[in-house]
């Protein structure tokens, strides 16, 4: 199984997602009840989902202005895990107190820190500035699977499976057979992977987003911020259509995909996925076809996964695997994160 | 450990038209290998094995 890094940000859920109904997720094995406080700013809290009473989780609570009532006996929190009321009498133990997770929110993401609060820098925290930065167009989701989450990594830097599991989606022969460029930032824990397709088959689903006919000049470029956001920068334009010397691409079509692969517990992972495109922006027949389409092929990969997962549990130890070229961007993302799990793991003086 | 980001880049690129892979570590030394197991191998032994 892979380990979970520690004293890292995770994506625990979208910003609209978090409201004033209280929001149950349970990151790296850590229950966590969200919602937004009510005042001007609005911000996301984010606190341990157990009653320090009897451990009834707080997300089957309610709201009270700003405060947390335990739904079992009433105990009542404030924004920082301060208990502030117990049934029946005046005196508040002073023990009773719940953690309070840091919390950003950016990019229509709520990032949560699971590791010792002190090491959080709200800095750290990669972007995705297409999710709702202007110039872009939005759909997304989030799926569970029941996978290690390390098995979700593995698939997404490996695009090559596109051809097999997502054939007649996104998938085309050359995604297979293209070869690609593998680069390891070590300090800043990101992987990129490069696939530039010049003469590919356009997928029914660039074909039917994008209006355009014939063979495509399709570029893949992943960005891996290890362990939690993966950034896919996808060009797709006529073949032979190319970005201008200074930079500017107005021929082409961008799309953004994102994923954010959060560990919930062992075995569990949330699959966060969003697609942005910088095209037909307004256009609601482009965004049910991206949003069906994309789920389509995410479900894709989710039944996969599940089966994966399953058939790894009925092995018994000791199975092995064989890795080839296409693999080499995974292998250097597993090993990041054995080196994070490991950093995490080790006493907190070390992380700058 | 390493340092700051773009202070340690490791490089591999598959050859065209070939099933090897061309490694370049973050010192400048370069590999050819048929097995992306064995290039991270050599790309993390750094900077062992870099002059053989």
């Amino acid at each position: 199984m892979t380990a979970f890094p520690r004293n890292q940000w995770y994506v625990a859920a979208y910003g609209s997602e978090v409201g004033r109904e209280l929001l149950g997720r349970t990151v790296l094995g850590e229950p966590i009840a969200f919602y937004r406080t009510a005042d001007g700013a609005g911000e996301v809290v984010a606190l341990a989902d157990r009653c320090v009473h009897r451990r009834y989780p707080l997300s089957q609570g309610r709201l009270d202005g700003d405060t947390l009532v335990c739904g079992y006996h009433g105990f009542t929190y404030d924004r920082t895990g301060a208990c502030v009321f117990v049934p029946g009498q005046k005196r508040v133990p002073r023990t009773a107190r719940v953690a309070a997770y840091p919390v950003v929110e950016q990019d229509s993401l709520v990032w949560v820190w699971i590791g010792e609060p002190a090491l959080a820098d709200p800095r750290a925290v990669p972007r995705a500035p297409h999710l709702a930065g202007p110039g872009w167009t939005s759909v997304s989701g989030m799926e569970p699977v029941d996978c290690d989450f390390g098995l979700l990594v593995d698939n997404l830097l490996d695009l090559s499976h596109e051809t097999y599991l997502h054939g007649g989606y996104i998938g085309t022969p050359e995604v297979a057979e293209t070869p690609i460029t593998t680069e390891v930032d070590e300090g800043a824990g990101i992987v990129r992977v490069s696939r530039h397709m010049d003469d590919a088959a356009c997928p029914s689903f660039y074909a039917r987003s994008t209006g355009i006919e014939g063979r495509i000049t399709r570029w893949q470029d992943i960005e891996y911020h290890a362990p939690c956001l993966y950034l896919l920068h996808s060009r797709v334009a006529p073949v032979g259509v190319l970005p201008n010397p200074d930079g500017t691409d107005p021929d082409a079509f961008h799309i953004e995909i994102t994923y954010a692969i959060t560990p919930s517990a062992p075995g569990k992972v949330y699959d966060f996925w969003a697609v942005s495109r910088d095209f037909a922006r307004d256009d609601p027949e482009v965004t049910t076809v991206l949003r069906d389409l994309n789920h389509t092929v995410v479900m894709q990969d989710v039944d996969a996964l599940n089966i994966l997962q399953r058939a790894l549990d009925a092995e018994p130890a000791g199975g092995q695997e064989l890795s080839i070229n296409i693999d080499t961007g995974g292998l250097a993302a597993r090993r990041i994160l054995a080196r994070l799990a490991e950093e995490g793991a080790a006493p907190a003086e070390r992380v700058s | 450990m390493s340092g700051g980001p773009g202070t340690e880049v490791f490089r591999v690129d598959w050859l065209p038209g070939t099933d090897l892979l061309h490694g370049v570590c973050h010192c400048g030394a370069e590999h050819v290998a048929q097995d992306p197991v064995e290039m991270w191998r050599w790309m993390l032994a750094h900077p062992v094995g870099h002059t053989a």
